[in-house]
């Protein structure tokens, strides 16, 4: 998946600016391309999690729709814990076509990754990891 | 019926159906996860089995979206 630099950066300042409360937020663009940042409110305003306000959520999508944006993504930052997955993240992402990224904030320099994950029934999990190419 | 769902147009061979039946002919994956928009106004989860969709409603369908770090 390509991001766009300034979208990158946007995401990665707003994880900045925001801890130690965990940031969250969508990306838009193409299937193939990240171009639009949205930064979204946590509700739970903690450190540790991180919930979408759902009017907030239903707001975005139909912004992006008039913009002729699909969301592709869903970023989340762990303040102080690495850009892997957590069991709550897996338990809780749920939408299979979603790429999710975590910005990791423990150490000095941001680390990002990105995932996909897919639940194709009960007892099965499937996790993949999404490179991201910065244009 | 017709009907917008996810801004798409919509036309459906049922005549009646609730939102948690129209979950289900739509695929929807874990909807136990999703929030609906129902004309406007965000429905609880505890009324997709009884509400009605209407010729010409709009919806929509998000997954909740929330995680942590631990």
């Amino acid at each position: 998946m390509k991001i766009k630099r300034d979208v990158y950066k946007a995401m990665i300042q707003h994880a900045i600016d925001l801890k130690p409360i965990e940031s969250c937020g969508y990306l838009a663009g193409t299937p193939t391309e990240i171009n639009r940042f949205y930064p979204m409110t946590n509700t739970d305003q903690s450190a540790e999690h991180f919930m979408f306000d759902p009017k907030e959520q239903f707001q975005v999508v139909k912004e992006a729709r008039a913009n002729g944006l699909k969301l592709v993504s869903v970023y989340h930052s762990h303040p102080e814990s690495p850009a892997r997955l957590s069991e709550e993240d897996i338990k809780l992402l749920n939408d299979p076509e979603m790429i999710y990224i975590i910005v990791s904030l423990r150490e000095a320099t941001p680390a990002v990754k990105a995932y996909q994950i897919r639940k194709p029934n009960e007892d099965t999990i499937e996790i993949d990891r999404v490179e991201l190419t910065i244009i | 019926m017709k009907l917008t769902l996810n801004g798409q147009n919509e036309t459906l061979e049922n005549e009646t159906l609730t939102i948690e039946e129209l979950l289900k002919i739509k695929d929807v994956k874990m909807p136990e996860m999703v929030t609906v928009e129902h004309n406007g106004e965000i429905l609880d989860r505890a009324a997709f089995a009884t509400t009605a969709v209407k010729e010409g409603d709009t919806l929509e369908f998000l997954y909740f979206m929330g995680g942590g770090s631990h």
